[in-house]
Order: structure tokens, then C-alpha cells, then sequence
């Protein structure tokens, strides 16, 4: 099933790729085939999610099979509570990104939607490989599509985004494939499960380990100081690219850290713990200053991702359940509610082609049905109560302030925290405070029209989760109450026997 | 084997039917364009690579069928024609590598006009008997003819488009370095003829193997036969310091013959050295030996100067010697670390690259074709120009680059692996940041043929039967081995002991 799922996508591809020799390429079709796909992928996941049983905290759906004998390569698929959500956000966000190109990509269409189908693919199987060999040729494989989506379609400076973020991904690939193989020899299997159950042999170089993962995974996250390539890469992405790159491609990184780092070396984590959290807050401050000072609507999107992942780093190295619980969550609604900016800043730039904050003002009265749902959107980036936002940030506000992880004091880590949540405030008030209120003086804004059905429908889409979360979290939550809740007491009890 | 009959038995007859094959196909194409009227000319090629698919055919079928070579003979029993030559898996799978790139070059070569004669044909054909015979030789003579024979037919493609200077020159200066690293290759391999007065490389390991069979007064003398081996050794397989011809000859030789060179030559470069190394025939296999040490310090400066190099580069055919370079480096890796799986992974490596720098050349030769220059601006925008050629040097550029999920990426695991396994978790680490500084240029070309615009993007470039059906082997055979690996590599890997036969 899950195979099913990670690989539908391609059956897209294929069907796209097979129109030229029956004559039937049209730029129209191949939209449809393309979003087609990617609604049956969401549908699929939606009955994988029906498969699911939130009372096993293991792992589930299980797909394995030998795949490189001599090294004892498997393929292994499964899903548990740590990436089920997941799985549901990336199809999600795929399918309305690949909706919302529908009007903004002109040339080369079908190579545009084979990548962002190829991407969905890569992004699913990053979230249920169990192999570290598998794992890793899924993660690297999404960074393809994505190179070619920013650099084909992208801003004016793409190509040089594209390069930026090429590399700096691979730099931290590359390390972690040495410390992969490292544990592929110690242990002889690549299987996760496996190398957790035998950590004590490779035990000893543990924290050399967890820097070859964790730098590979800080810099997709990004923390803070690796984050450069973000606002380069998040700003000359086209709108779609935009909204997986924060609605998904983020999140990879901060799923790693809870199902490779963790569990693999639990006294590490402990060890560098303090070190994230406070690199975690540094990028939450760092990111909200930024925000400030960017005149480009999407750049200061792009620089709140930075503040925003910053909260979900805190809350995975909290190491308690709140924390991880939190992290989770606010991953998905980091994925939703930056999704949804970078999708209204798409749909104004195609109107205005232009981002700068002082080309616009008062759009409120030309187009009031968007602004409306913009400022719904931001007061749950913000972290409004009742909208999705609050419930991620104040879990893991709550989590980082009882953590154990965090040294005798760690109050300290959420007092720099929460003020992280007051500057958003500011600058995301003060955007929208510029962009939609004021005088409507600009002729050209003048002659704005409102969002049409299909944008609506996109949007609604979107609010439709951030409202249901805000209010009714729970059953999110337990989703993934026992798998945390069995990572938690593996650290602990791995954090016990520490000398 | 039985001195008294003049007749060869049947397993010797067996272990060299590929390179009777060969010389058969070399007069029949000889012959064959005799016959032919000069319009027909194209005939030729397709005979030549149609000749050595069915002699892979062959080779593979005896395997397949017969199970010849014999996996499982004694290193005594695999020795033919009196130690001349040993018939194992090794032999196997670097002939088959060396009959699917000429397979492939004889394609891609019929759409260069140029090279549309017997004697191209024949020559190609003959440097790959040269091969076969690297591949197989086990007696230092046996080697040096083997070498020469290769050698002196590449020599003479490289210099083949008599009329265009850049080969002419190319083709000389091949030859003047070529022929100064056999020199001292000979030298040295006739000092170790002098050392242990034998030419097997087999018994020479087990001679050096005893203590005191070398008196202490002239090790320094074996070591210096061991340098002088090394040099003519690094010569074929462009390993730095000794690599100062492949940009030039690379650059200025007809595209095919690059292609040509950069795979199947290096690959039996890498056969011999491997086998005469592997063997402990210049002192035991092990990182206490002095030419461990040596081939190390080889390997690391010609990863890193290759790769660093090649990103300057402003020709497309001088940043692939240059990149070559550097493959030659991550395969060294595989030597040097000294086991079974290494020497497994680094044929798996030289496979896998035999398909993917075939790919990129024939892509090349497709395009300077159209252009008239190998200069990198003429792959602006291809990807608007030609599709699919732009498709098929993306995936032989990501194999390069070693991005999943192509072969690049498996072949640089297995050989990193390796090197991790016997220990020298360094040696691998530096490898890594090699393969970063690698993705840099490649990545370059990958910028330029579907990010760049350029201004004859209305230009078609048309792509003939032959070469299409040359590109869509190298790809599904990149794509192949970068899915299932699995039985390559096990194949590979059960060769890789063959080169051990003293050690477990």
C-alpha cells in the first residue's frame, strides 16, 4: 500500500510522458493528468491513514524486501506516528501546489509537472524509508526536481538559488552517507529498527554520528547558522516550488533529527541538546529581526520559515513528549500556514508581478474576500489562539519549559522563545498592515480583481486544516501519542544507564 | 597442460575465443570495406559494432552456458598457455566491459564523417584485443605486448583526423609520453626479471612472499623497480603525477576516441595494476608495504587535483579528462583498500563508468558535430535544442556527480564502503569531499543545458538511428545499475577475490 502510494505519482509521469506518440500533448492535459495524480495520492494517503491503527507505536504498513543482497540493502516502507502526518501534509501540499500552477506556469508545462510529480514521489518515500541506503537515495533524489523547479522556473536570480541550494543540501549529504555506511558495517544492516535494537555497536562514536546526521539535517531545516540558502532558494522559487519547499522539504529536515537522531544516539542528543536548543533560538530571534527589515513580501515569508523552524527545533530537543508532540504538529502547521502565504503571495504576484511591499496598499478594498483570508492566514502564522499556530507553539513552549534536557534552568530557553512569538507578531502585522490597509493610491492596484473560484477553493483548502487543528487538535495528536511516547522512554531509558 | 601435443586443450582454446573472435571481426571489416562503394561507407561501423556484440554474445555466453571461466579453478588450473594468461571472472567482466564501449564508440563514431574507414574500425577492434589481453595477462611480457599492442593502436586514433592539427598534435604527444612511461615501465619490470629471474607475476608473488628471497642490499632496488612500474601503471590509468597528457590528448583526439579511451583504456589500466598489486607481485598486499603507501598519496592527489582542475574549465572534452582524473582516483580507492570488496568495487565503479562517460562523449560528439567546437557554450539550452540528448548527458552527469538513483551513486557507495570496511574511514572521507567539489562542475553543465538560454534554440540537432540507439544503452545501462545493482555487484565483488588468490 504504502509502495502504492509513494510510487503513484510516477503512473503520472508515465501517462504525461505517453501523450506525444498518441498526438494528444496538450499543455491542458497534461495540467489534468498532473493534478489528477497528485488528488488520487491524497486520497491514497487518506486510506493508508484509514489502515492506520494510532494505538500501535511501532511501525506499520510494513513493505520489505532484500533489495542488494551482499550488503544486506533492504527495501522497507512503513509508517508510524512520528511520519504519518507527514506523509498526509506532503500529499496535501502537493496536490494544492500542483492545483495552484495551473495558471502561473506558461512554458515548458509538462516538464514542470513530471518534476513536481517526481518530487512528490521522492518526498513520500524520504518519509517512509526505514533503510538508511533507501533513505538516503530518496533524499537526495528530491533534491533533482526541486534544483530543476527553482532554476527552470524560478525569479531572476534562479539559477544562481538553484546552484545554492544544490550544494548546500549535498555538503551535508555527503557526511551523513559516511556516517551511514559506518553503521551499515559496525551493525551489518541498514534497517533502522535493527541499528536502534544493536546501537551499542556503534556507541562509542556516537557523537561523531549524530554531527554527520544532524549537520546534514540542520542544514534542510535550516537552523541557525545554516540557513542561508533558504531566503535565496524560498524567494526565486516559483509559488508552488515555494510551498513545498516550506510546506514539505523542511519538514524532512526536522523528521530526520526525531527518527534518525533520537533514537539512534539517545545519549548524544542528550549531550548536544543545549547546543540546538539555544542555535534553535538564536534562529527564531534572528529570523523575526530579519523579517523586519525585508521590503519583499516573500523574502520576509521566507526569513519567518527560519524564525518559525526554530520553534520546532526547541521543541524536538526538549526530548519530553510535549516538545516532540509540539514539534510535530507545528511542523505540519508550518507546512499549512507558510504554505498558504507563499500561495497568496503567488496569487498577487501574478496580478502584479511585483513583491515590494511599497507597490501595494489599501488592496483590502480592491479585493476584500483575499484579504480577508490573508489575515486569517497570518494571525495563524502569528500564533492566534484558536488557529493552528498557537496549539504547535504554546505545546512546545510548555515542553521546553519542563524539559529535563535543557539544564537546570530551562525556563530561560522559553522566556527567548516566547519573545520569538511577539516579534511575529510585529512584522507579520506590520506586512500586512502595509500591503492591505491604508490608501488604495496606486492606479494600478486600483484595478485589481478578487480571487476567482479556483484560487478560493486552493485557499479554503488551507483553512479548512489551520482552523481545524486550531480548535480541535486532539485527534491530531493522537495520531502520534504512542510513538513519541515510546521514543520518549527509549531516550530515557537510554539517558538513565549514561555514566 | 601437455607439452608433447601441439594442439591447444580445449579450456586454453576457450580462454582466448573472444580475441580470436576479435581478429576474425578485424579482417572481416578490413575486407568489408574493400567491397564497399564509398557512399556505403556507414556499413562498416555497424559491422564492427554489430561484430562485438555478438562477440560479447560470445564471452558472455560461454559463461552463462558453459560456466567458462570456471569460477572455482585453482589459480594453477585458471593459468593458460603457460602462464601467459589467467582465465577468471576478472578477465570476464573486464572483456565484457571493453566489448560494450566498442559497441558503443563504433555507434556513436559513424556520425563523425571523418572517421567513416576500415582501418578506424580495425583499430579500435585491435586496441581492444590489447585489452582483453591486459585484462587477462598474468606473465610480465604477456602484459608489456598487451599494453603495446593498445597502446600503439590508440596512439594512432588519437592522431586520426589527419587533417585537424589539434588531433595531429594530440596524437604525438600521446605517443612521445606514451612511449617514455613504457620505457620505464620495461625498465623497471625488467629489474624485477633480474630480482627473481621470473616473468609470472603469480610466482614472482610467491617468491616475494618468502622471507630473505630478497636480500636487504637491493630492496631499494625492487623499490625502484616498483616506482618505475607504478609510473608506467599511472600512466594508462591517468592517475596524477603521471596524467599530464590526458587533457591534451582527450581534447584534441576525435570525440569517439576520447570516449574510447576514457573507459575501456582506463579500465585495463586498472586491470593490470589491480591484478599485478592485488597479487603482491612488488611485496605483499598489505598497508605496511611501501607502494601502499605510494599508491595512497596517489590516489588523495589525484581525486583532489582532478576535481579542482576541472572546474576551470571552459572546454567540455578537457573538464571530462579532468573529471576522469578524478574517477580515476575514486577507483584507486578501491585498490587501495586492499580486500576482495574493494578490488569488487572498484570494477563495479569501472563498469558502471564505462557506460556513463560513453553517454557523456557520445553526447559530445553529437553536438560539436552541430557546433564545429567542444566549447561549453554550445550546451546553452540544449535541453530546448535536443530533448533527449540533454536528458541523456543529465543522467550521465548525475552518474558522475554519483546522485542517486543512478549508477554513479552505487559505485561511489560500494567503493566508499569498502574503503570504510578495511578501515580507512579517511581515505573515504576525503573521497566525499572530493565527490562535492565533483558535483560543482558537473552540476555547471547541468545549469548550462537547462537553465541558459542561447540563441540558436530554433536549431534542432538531429540525432541519426545509431547514436540514439548507443545513448538509450549507455542510459538504461546507468539507470540499471543504479536500480539493481545487487547481481552486478555480486559478480563483481565474487571477481574481486580472484585478485587475492595468496591472501584467505
Amino acid at each position: 500500500m504504502l509502495t502504492f502510494m509513494t510510487f503513484f505519482p510516477l503512473i503520472g509521469v508515465a501517462l504525461i510522458l505517453l501523450l506525444k506518440p498518441f498526438n494528444r500533448e496538450s499543455d491542458e492535459l497534461i495540467k489534468r493528468i498532473a493534478t489528477g495524480t497528485s488528488i488520487v495520492t491524497f486520497i491514497l494517503s487518506l486510506v493508508v491513514l484509514g489502515m492506520y491503527n494510532r494505538a500501535d507505536p511501532g511501525l506499520q504498513l510494513v513493505g520489505r524486501a532484500v533489495w542488494i543482497d551482499v550488503l544486506n540493502i533492504q527495501y522497507y516502507m512503513a509508517v508510524d506516528g512520528l511520519s504519518i502526518l507527514m506523509v498526509l501534509l506532503t500529499t496535501l501540499i502537493s496536490m494544492l501546489a500542483t492545483a495552484g500552477s495551473w495558471t502561473g506556469i506558461e512554458h515548458q508545462v509538462k516538464q514542470y509537472f513530471v518534476f513536481m510529480l517526481l518530487l512528490e514521489a521522492g518526498m513520500l518515500g524520504v518519509f517512509l524509508a526505514q533503510d538508511l541506503f533507501l533513505f538516503y537515495i530518496f533524499w537526495e533524489f528530491t533534491l533533482v526536481p526541486m534544483y530543476f523547479l527553482i532554476g527552470i522556473w524560478g525569479g531572476a536570480r534562479r539559477v544562481y538559488a538553484s546552484i545554492k541550494f544544490f550544494l548546500y543540501t549535498m555538503a551535508g549529504s555527503l557526511l551523513m552517507l559516511l556516517a551511514i555506511l559506518y553503521m551499515g558495517l559496525s551493525n551489518d544492516t541498514f534497517a533502522v529498527p535493527e541499528l536502534v535494537a544493536g546501537r551499542s555497536a556503534f556507541a562509542a562514536a556516537q557523537n561523531w554520528l549524530f554531527l554527520g546526521f544532524a549537520i546534514a539535517f540542520a542544514i534542510k531545516v535550516p537552523l541557525f547558522p545554516f540557513h542561508s540558502w533558504l531566503p535565496d532558494a524560498h524567494t526565486e522559487a516559483p509559488t508552488a516550488g515555494s510551498i513545498i519547499l516550506a510546506g514539505v522539504l523542511l519538514k524532512m529536515g526536522t523528521y530526520g533529527f526525531m527518527r534518525f537522531n533520537l533514537p539512534l544516539f539517545p545519549e548524544a542528543s542528550v549531550t548536544f541538546a543545549p547546543t540546538i536548543a539555544v542555535l534553535a533560538i538564536i534562529g527564531i530571534i534572528y529570523g523575526a529581526i530579519v523579517s523586519f527589515a525585508q521590503t519583499d513580501v516573500k523574502r520576509l515569508v521566507a526569513y519567518s520559515s527560519v524564525s518559525h523552524l526554530g520553534f520546532v527545533m526547541l521543541g524536538i530537543f526538549s526530548l519530553n513528549n510535549l516538545g516532540l508532540q509540539g514539534a510535530i504538529l507545528q511542523g505540519v502547521n508550518h507546512g499549512l500556514s507558510t504554505g498558504a502565504l507563499f500561495y497568496l503571495v503567488g496569487v498577487i504576484y501574478e496580478k502584479r508581478h511585483t513583491r515590494e511591499m511599497s507597490d501595494f496598499g489599501g488592496i483590502w478594498r480592491a479585493m476584500p474576500i483575499f484579504s480577508a483570508l490573508t489575515l486569517i492566514i497570518t494571525l495563524s502564522s502569528m500564533g492566534l489562539p484558536g488557529l493552528n499556530g498557537f496549539v504547535g507553539e504554546f505545546t512546545i513552549l510548555m515542553g521546553s519549559m519542563g524539559s529535563e534536557a535543557l539544564g537546570p534552568y530551562p525556563w530561560i530557553y522559553t522566556a527567548f522563545a516566547t519573545s520569538g512569538v511577539i516579534l511575529a507578531a510585529i512584522y507579520l502585522l506590520w506586512m500586512f498592515q502595509r500591503v492591505f490597509m491604508g490608501p488604495l493610491d496606486n492606479p494600478e492596484n486600483q484595478a485589481l480583481r478578487d480571487v476567482n473560484w479556483g484560487q478560493l477553493a486552493i485557499i479554503l483548502s488551507f483553512l479548512v486544516f489551520i482552523v481545524w487543528i486550531g480548535i480541535a487538535p486532539s485527534g491530531y495528536f493522537a495520531l502520534m501519542d504512542e510513538t513519541v511516547a515510546a521514543l520518549v522512554r527509549s531516550i530515557g531509558s537510554a539517558v538513565v544507564a549514561m555514566p | 597442460m601437455n607439452p608433447q601435443s601441439l594442439l591447444p586443450s580445449v579450456p586454453e582454446f576457450l580462454a582466448i575465443l573472444p580475441e580470436i573472435s576479435l581478429v576474425i571481426l578485424i579482417v572481416a571489416v578490413l575486407a568489408y570495406d574493400r567491397i564497399l562503394k564509398p557512399a556505403e561507407r556507414r556499413r562498416v561501423g555497424l559491422l564492427a559494432a554489430w561484430g562485438s556484440i555478438v562477440i560479447l554474445l560470445i564471452t558472455v555466453g560461454l559463461w552463462v552456458l558453459f560456466r567458462e571461466p570456471e569460477p572455482n579453478r585453482s589459480l594453477v588450473e585458471s593459468l593458460m598457455w603457460g602462464g601467459m594468461i589467467r582465465n577468471d571472472l576478472i578477465t570476464l567482466i573486464f572483456r565484457v566491459m571493453f566489448l560494450v564501449a566498442v559497441a558503443i564508440v563504433s555507434l556513436i563514431s559513424l556520425d563523425v564523417p571523418a572517421l567513416q574507414r576500415g582501418e578506424y574500425f580495425a583499430l579500435l577492434l585491435s586496441a581492444t584485443i590489447g585489452f582483453s589481453l591486459m585484462a587477462a595477462g598474468s606473465d610480465m611480457i604477456m602484459l608489456f605486448l598487451a599494453i603495446e599492442t593498445a597502446s600503439i593502436s590508440l596512439y594512432i586514433l588519437t592522431g586520426f583526423l589527419t587533417d585537424d592539427r589539434r588531433s595531429t598534435e594530440a596524437g604525438i604527444k600521446y605517443f612521445v609520453y606514451g612511449a617514455f612511461a613504457s620505457a620505464i615501465m620495461l625498465y623497471g619490470l625488467s629489474l624485477v626479471y633480474g630480482i627473481t629471474a621470473q616473468t609470472n607475476i603469480y610466482v614472482i608473488a610467491s617468491l616475494v612472499a618468502q622471507s630473505g628471497a630478497i636480500p636487504p642490499e637491493i630492496n631499494g632496488l625492487f623499490l625502484l623497480a616498483t616506482v618505475m612500474i607504478v609510473a608506467g601503471f599511472g600512466f594508462k590509468i591517468s592517475a596524477v603525477p603521471f596524467h599530464f597528457w590526458t587533457p591534451d590528448a582527450y581534447e584534441g583526439a576525435p570525440a569517439p576516441v576520447t570516449a574510447f579511451v576514457s573507459t575501456a583504456s582506463k579500465a585495463a589500466g586498472f586491470a593490470v595494476t589491480i591484478r599485478v598489486f592485488a597479487a603482491g607481485a612488488l611485496g605483499a598486499p598489505n598497508f605496511d608495504s611501501e607502494w601502499w603507501a605510494m599508491l595512497v598519496a596517489i590516489t588523495i592527489v589525484t581525486m583532489t587535483l582532478g576535481n579542482i582542475l576541472a572546474i576551470f574549465q571552459s572546454n567540455i572534452k578537457r573538464m571530462l579528462a579532468y573529471s576522469s582524473i578524478a574517477q580515476a582516483g575514486y577507483t584507486l580507492i578501491g585498490l587501495v583498500a586492499l580486500t576482495p570488496d574493494g578490488s569488487g568495487a572498484a570494477m563495479f565503479y569501472l563498469l558502471m563508468y564505462v557506460f556513463t562517460n560513453v553517454a557523456a562523449f557520445g553526447v559530445v560528439v553529437l553536438v560539436s558535430r552541430e557546433t564545429g567546437s567542444d566549447d561549453m557554450q554550445d550546451f546553452y539550452g540544449l535541453s530546448r535544442r535536443a530533448p533527449y540528448l540533454a536528458l541523456a548527458m543529465l543522467f550521465a552527469l548525475l552518474s558522475l556527480g554519483g546522485i542517486p538513483p543512478t549508477a554513479g551513486f552505487i559505485g561511489k557507495f560500494f567503493i566508499f564502503k569498502a574503503a570504510v570496511d578495511a578501515g580507512l574511514w579517511w581515505l573515504a572521507l576525503i573521497g566525499v569531499l572530493n565527490a562535492f567539489i565533483g558535483l560543482y562542475y558537473y552540476l555547471s553543465v547541468v545549469k548550462y543545458m537547462y537553465l541558459y538560454r542561447s540563441d540558436d534554440e530554433e536549431e534542432r540537432i538531429p540525432v541519426s538511428r545509431a547514436a540514439s540507439v548507443a545513448l538509450a544503452l549507455s542510459v538504461l545501462g546507468i539507470i540499471y545499475l543504479g536500480i539493481a545493482a545487487g547481481p552486478a555487484f555480486e559478480w563483481t565483488r565474487q571477481a574481486g577475490a580472484a585478485f587475492f588468490p595468496f591472501s584467505g
